[in-house]
């Protein structure tokens, strides 16, 4: 598996990244050669394997639904980038 | 400086008997920091006034009598990818750069609840993504046996800190083996846990079902000691586990006679320095010399873990660090016009190359039409590298290896050739991929004086059992009394 | 050219639990902005999140009034995507083991009965709140985090509905169902119920669905069912035109009533869907299930039916009586204080559905109870008070609360049926109407009337007008 400079621009509008030329063709190489390394996955049969995701084999925890305290919102605001009166403050997002 | 020499259970003996008082400890160790760590550069952000204050605390309080922790007086330091209230928590990245969080992770709490003092933050790889500590954003780490050398990494700042007595102990976190890998190639005893042993609420997320914190120390003893306060069931951590702590000290001297120790072949194979397998068959030989019995064993899957690791934890990673947008923390950039503009310079401009090659990668494995063939065929090898594991603890108590293939690199010997890096925790990684615990140990040095680690590894919230194993060889060796020459 | 419509719908409610899906966070609507947050709903560093039971258990109850089959096994899924109103930029949601699947709903129209398949039920957390400035030129937009995190249910319907009545009812009953199983309070003013519709068109007898168009923004069922008329009109014409029809999502305009592109297929968010790494998976068994079940109310066609058939209600009563849960409960009540159905679910459906409305009253928080217009009723059928006075005794009661014979004794209205003294009234009324007793005995009918009302008037309408009839008629004929 290698990968194009398009596939690189698509996943770097993915991760909310803006790349230069430079740095797309890094990526191009250094990405495909990762991607060549992980198929040797590709070496094994697992269609009869379930997928394993966490490695506890716990289940069904859960919270009781109590209300808790908040934090305080100038607290909140005072780690912010930037704010207007009681919200967060962001460029204007069209809808 | 004889005194920062001490270990944590050493000097806390002196601290209760009122030999030492803990703010002249500090005022030491701050001293020594202050000449020592230009050099090392293990810490990114000091507590000292924080420190000094506590300090005086538990000096009043020792005075009076009254009831003092499991961790009184001991001066410990904190990876800075661990969230500590009202101190700087950055993990290396300029995203984060002036961060301090409103809360505090469950271990800080716990560390503080047993009377620690609290005295920096240590240098990672920048999100904990690295194994050199090379890939920090505001400083790279060296090795305190050979400055020219990496500290290993993430945990690299941890490790150098314990490593040149900047430290009685600290605290790690490991996605891949970012607390035994740094401490085997610093020469201290690093520990990752069992996932789900320790809560991971206020540890800066990489790859969440991957992620623990862990105990660096400078010995076995004292690695039980911070395990037994760090552990236990937190309810804000779903995926903490509910099970008792025991008292890790308490069975830790009982030695191994007829413990079945497995030896993998697949450890021991192609890139294996000779200097490592060399320590690691001399400790092998005083395990047998102590009455355990050696097993051939096999763990067919290791060759596919590093695969499957970076897969598994990119993703997640992608997914975890998507949070870091300058809306509500952390950096912004400047001058920007609309709202996807401020995502992109924002990540473009906070994040360094390897987190973005990461985060890159997993955006890949999980997009449209990957996530098949990359995930869910990652997570089903990571089910096949699991079995591997239940099967080998079927028969052996233990698996004993080496911790890294090769002892420290030279600082940017590596840098900027991820598979070549991502492969030097070849046999790290397969531990957090099943969940189980894991212990590195100094075991010996190189021809050019390095250390070497060994690797102890058992089945699920078996911790009590590998400290013993580990414990029985640290009594028979002086390993981990060698000190770097700074 | 003949078009078919198909529609699917996707429905969000928002639970009312006290706290939201994952922290100890408040849920209530309306707080100061940005007041009811956390690290864990900000989606600070390392900060993790931790399943509300009740939360969970209200979703599970939704599945199993929705008919759904209950995964045994489930999980939640995480959902990229950027938008500042998305703390952690990726929603905790479901997506590869929904609570709920192959669930179906009945609705009715014109008394034909349909039933809608519904795809899904799952479990997911709300966004926060962007709000855009209306200043001229504003370059910014604001953020409260304070529903970011509020548990929601989304329910997704397969494509079965063909035209707006379904697509109304549809909302109706599933507003209805949510009401009653008390999981949501379905404001749709306060967006805690909000619906997105899917539209396509095919050729009547085609097999194959058209590509579908999934409209958003539509703030109230009448919404939903204008935007259903302007995209089947506005798909025909393309169709008509030899067009096709572009697999899109489009925004409803609420003032221009039209809908706008917002994104192609081609754009389509790649949302790079896994498991959620903080939160183990659930095992849900037979007998959890059952325990839920067990909590279900009878639900509104069910209840429907049993008001047919045990108190011979008409259909079309029944059906206004159990439009809302409270008024069913109500009419229940008082059923089992006297048995008079017909009589209670007239009094409810005219008197105290007209009193509500026209003192806009809530309904959750009526003064009267069942048992006080039972008594009222029971009064009015001893001959106590008459219909008449009956009216006006509600109407006090719907006021203030009060027991109807408390009012009918502080007003002095008890009904006179002491012949005697009707009698009496009678002589009088006679005896200075002399004109209306020879038309009487002229054979002039509304004479008698008269009389009665002279009698009435006399009594301030107390008077048995029973008795009053029979002796005046005694009276006059003798």
């Amino acid at each position: 598996m290698s990968l194009d400079i398009r596939e690189i621009e698509y996943i770097a509008s993915l991760s909310k990244f803006v790349l230069n030329d430079e740095e797309k063709r890094v990526f191009v190489s250094q990405l495909g050669e990762v991607l060549l390394y992980i198929e040797k996955l590709n070496q094994l049969d697992t269609e009869n394997v379930v997928p394993l995701v966490h490695p506890l084999n716990m289940v069904n925890v859960f919270r009781e639904d109590e209300q808790k305290e908040s934090i305080c919102r100038e607290k909140v605001q005072s780690i912010a980038p930037s704010t207007m009166g009681a919200f967060f403050k962001v460029p204007k997002v069209l809808e | 400086m004889k005194l920062l020499s001490f270990t944590a259970l050493q000097i806390k003996r002196k601290i209760l008997s009122r030999e030492v008082l803990t703010a002249d400890l500090i005022k030491n160790l701050f001293e020594r920091i202050y000449k020592v760590d230009p050099v090392i550069q293990s810490f990114l952000t000091l507590n000292e006034d924080d420190a000094i204050n506590k300090a005086e605390e538990i000096d009043k309080k020792i005075a009076n009598n009254e009831n003092v922790g499991l961790l009184a007086g001991i001066p410990i330091a904190i990876k800075d990818n661990i969230c500590t209230k009202d101190l700087t928590t950055t993990c290396a990245s300029k995203i984060l750069r002036s961060f301090t969080p409103p809360y505090n992770a469950f271990v800080i709490k716990r560390l503080l609840e047993e009377d620690s003092i609290i005295i920096g933050k240590t240098n990672l790889d920048e999100f904990a993504m690295g194994s050199s500590t090379e890939n920090s954003s505001y400083k790279i780490t060296r090795n305190p046996y050979n400055l020219n050398c990496v500290p290993g990494g993430s945990s690299g700042g941890s490790t150098a800190a314990v490593s040149a007595d900047l430290a009685f102990m600290a605290l790690g976190s490991e996605t891949g083996g970012s607390i035994r890998q740094p401490a085997a190639l610093c020469g201290v005893v690093g520990l990752k846990p069992t996932y789900g042993r320790v809560s991971r609420y206020g540890l800066v997320a990489f790859g969440s079902s991957l992620d623990q914190i862990g105990p660096v120390t400078k010995d076995v003893s004292d690695a039980a000691l911070l395990l037994r306060v760090i552990a236990g069931r937190d309810k804000r951590d779903s995926t903490c586990a509910d099970i008792a702590v025991p008292d890790y000290l308490k069975d830790i001297d009982d030695g191994v006679k007829d413990i079945k120790i497995g030896i993998p072949a697949e450890y021991f194979g192609e890139g294996l320095e000779d200097d490592v397998r060399a320590a690691v068959d001399n400790s092998l030989k005083i395990y047998e010399k102590l009455g355990a019995k050696i097993v051939d064993v096999s763990l067919p899957h290791t060759e596919y873990a590093v695969a499957v690791y970076y897969i598994v934890a990119n993703a997640e990673a992608s997914s975890n660090l998507s949070r870091f947008d300058g809306v509500r923390y952390g950096f912004r950039a400047n001058d920007i016009k609309g709202i996807d503009e401020m995502y992109c310079r924002s990540r473009s401009e906070g994040f360094g190359k390897e987190v973005k090659r990461r985060i890159m990668l997993g955006n890949y494995a999980l997009s449209s039409g990957y996530y098949d063939a990359y995930y869910l065929k990652a997570s089903k090898v990571r089910n096949l590298i699991k079995k591997d594991f239940d099967a080998v603890f079927e028969k052996v108590d233990c698996i004993v290896c080496p911790t890294s293939p090769v002892p420290a690199f030279k600082i940017g010997d590596r840098f900027e050739k991820p598979l070549e890096m991502y492969l030097s925790d070849i046999y790290t990684i397969p531990a957090n991929l099943s969940g189980i615990p894991g212990i590195s140990i100094p075991c010996g040095f190189s021809k050019e004086g390095l250390p070497i680690g060994l690797q102890i590894l058992t089945n699920r919230f078996e911790e009590a059992k590998m400290l013993q194993i580990a414990y029985a060889f640290e009594r028979e060796t002086d390993f981990h009394m060698k000190k770097p020459k700074l | 050219m003949d078009y078919e419509v198909v529609i699917g719908l996707e429905t969000h409610a928002e639970l009312s639990t006290e706290s939201k899906l994952f922290c100890g966070c408040s849920t209530k609507f309306g707080a100061e902005p940005n007041t009811q947050v956390c690290p864990v709903c900000l989606g600070m560093p390392g900060v993790l999140p931790v399943v509300n039971k009740k939360a969970f258990e209200y979703a599970l109850k939704a599945a199993l009034a929705l008919n759904c089959t209950i995964n045994q096994h489930t999980n939640f899924d995480r959902k990229s995507y950027y938008y500042p109103d998305l703390p952690k930029n990726y929603q905790i949601s479901q997506n590869y083991y929904n609570l709920g699947v192959d669930g179906y709903m009945n609705i009715e129209v014109n008394d034909v009965m349909k039933k809608i398949r519904i795809h899904n039920v799952h479990l997911e957390e709300e966004a926060g709140k962007l709000i855009h400035p209306d200043e001229a030129g504003a370059d910014y937009s604001l953020v409260d985090f304070n529903r970011a995190g509020v548990p929601l249910l989304e329910i997704v319907s397969y494509p079965d509905m063909r035209n707006a009545a379904e697509v109304e009812n549809y909302m109706y009953t599933l507003r209805k169902i949510l009401l009653y199983t008390d999981i949501s309070d379905c404001k749709m003013q306060e967006g805690s119920l909000r619906f997105e519709a899917s539209i396509s068109l095919r050729k009547d007898g085609e097999q194959k669905l058209g590509n579908r168009v999934e409209m958003k923004n539509l703030n109230s069922m009448k919404s939903v069912l204008k935007a259903i008329e302007y995209e089947t009109s506005r798909q025909s014409e393309l169709l008509d035109r030899g067009e096709k029809i572009e697999r899109e999502t489009r925004l409803w305009d609420e003032i221009r009533e039209k809908s706008v592109r917002m994104r192609s297929k081609e754009e389509a968010q790649d949302y790079r869907y896994f498991p959620e790494p903080d939160l183990l998976p659930f095992v849900i068994d037979e007998k959890w299930v059952c325990s839920i079940k067990e909590t279900l109310p009878e639900l509104p066609l069910e209840k429907k039916q049993r008001f047919v058939e045990s108190f011979q209600l008409s259909d079309y009563d029944a059906g206004l009586l159990i439009e809302d849960k409270i008024l069913a409960d109500f009419f229940e009540e008082c059923v089992k204080e006297v048995n008079f159905p017909k009589v209670f679910c007239n009094w409810i459906i005219n008197d105290l559905l007209r009193e509500v409305k026209e003192k806009k009253l809530d309904i959750a928080l009526l003064k009267i109870k069942p048992a006080q217009l039972a008594a009222l009723v029971v009064m009015i059928n001893k001959g106590i008070i008459s219909n008449t006075i009956a009216k006006d005794v509600f109407s006090e009661m719907i006021n203030t609360g009060k027991e109807p014979k408390t009012i009918v004794e502080e007003k002095k209205l008890v009904q006179i049926s002491d012949e005697g003294l009707i009698d009496e009234i009678l002589d009088k009324v006679i005896a200075s109407n002399p004109n209306a007793i020879e038309d009487y005995k002229k054979g002039k009918k509304n004479a008698l009337a008269f009389l009665m009302g002279q009698v009435m008037k006399e009594t301030k309408g107390k008077a048995n007008p029973k008795l009053v009839n029979e002796l005046l008629k005694n009276k006059l004929d003798s």
